[in-house]
């Protein structure tokens, strides 16, 4: 069975190809959680499902990067998801929490193009399964 | 939705560029100064996700290839695209850029810059620099400005490629109420 992100990634280059931009996929952050603990399951086998504490501890703890920039996902959205947040080029950033923006994680190719971006940003590194699901899980809390 | 609100769009650029262009023929002659309207969806969506859409013409095409060339290391961020919107932005801003479009402003600002460089911020560019010459470095960081990426804190106008100094309104220092003003 193809996972939803995978067929995801396949459709917009098709997609891409033909149009070339604004692609969209439709989705709701539920199905978008169905989708990673596909891929969680597949990256580990051991999986046992997504956190709101993992998920709060990745989108609010800072890391020190290799050249020395303090660097988290809470530095630009705020440490409250249903914030505005600001951009580092000072525009603002409509709020993460479905609760407040319920726009967010409702399209899986805008979802895995910021997690590509930030991940490396914030991380040095591409994100897990488990942690984007944690992190939308714990965003999905947020009331 | 889109379709509407992008011809809404084009119908007042029209009506506010030939209105413009009477007005600067009747008294001061720097219409042309003003930056050409462009338009290109993905600019508009993919840029504007993070700064202002910068104007191609603020930049010759050198600068807007090495640019489109580094996303992955853009200013300190990843703002890395897929390829086929990258390209598609990378081809427009080439063809609109500064020693492209034949616009006097941009024409300036291109011939201000050495042949063998290629800046990446338009404020490293001769011309922009020499014009802002005069901004205190304290004035740059006030919280409505934050910094010299925010071309549009003072340039109200500078979304319709308008950065003549008439249009300009430098914000105040008060903390608290331009930064409420600008949520």
């Amino acid at each position: 069975m193809r996972s939803r992100l995978l067929f995801a990634a396949g459709l917009s280059v098709v997609i891409g190809g033909i149009v070339g931009t604004g692609v969209a996929l439709a989705a709701t952050p539920q199905q978008l959680l169905v989708d990673y603990s596909v891929l969680a399951k597949r990256e580990a086998p051991a999986f046992a499902g997504f956190s709101v504490a993992r998920g709060a501890d990745l989108y609010g703890q800072p890391r020190m990067r290799a050249d020395g920039v303090k660097a988290s996902c809470s530095g630009c959205h705020t440490a409250d998801p249903k914030a505005a947040g600001r951009s580092r080029a000072n525009k603002d950033i409509a709020p993460l929490a479905p609760a407040a923006n319920p726009r967010r994680f409702t399209d899986a190719v805008q979802v895995e193009k910021w997690f590509a971006r930030n991940c490396p940003d914030v991380l040095e590194r591409a994100c897990t399964a488990q942690e984007k699901g944690d992190f939308i899980t714990y965003l999905l809390s947020v009331k | 939705m889109k379709g509407i609100d992008l011809w809404r769009g084009a119908v007042l650029a029209a009506t506010v560029l030939g209105t413009s262009a009477l007005l600067a023929g009747g008294h001061d002659g720097d219409g042309d100064r003003r930056l050409p309207p462009v338009t290109n969806a993905a600019w508009q969506a993919e840029c504007s996700s993070c700064h202002e859409p910068y104007h191609p013409g603020l930049l010759p095409a050198r600068s807007w290839r090495t640019l489109m060339g580094d996303l992955g290391h853009h200013f300190g961020d990843n703002a890395a695209l897929d390829p086929v919107t990258r390209d598609d932005i990378a081809r427009f801003l080439v063809a609109n850029a500064a020693d492209v479009n034949g616009n006097r402003r941009s024409a300036k600002i291109a011939a201000s810059i050495p042949a063998s460089t290629a800046p990446l911020r338009i404020t490293e560019t001769g011309y922009v620099r020499a014009k802002h010459d005069e901004i205190r470095a304290d004035v740059w960081r006030r919280p409505a400005v934050g910094s010299r990426a925010n071309c549009a804190a003072c340039h109200r106008t500078a979304g319709e490629g308008d950065f003549s100094e008439r249009n300009v309104a430098i914000p105040k220092a008060g903390p608290t109420a331009v930064a409420a003003g600008r949520r």
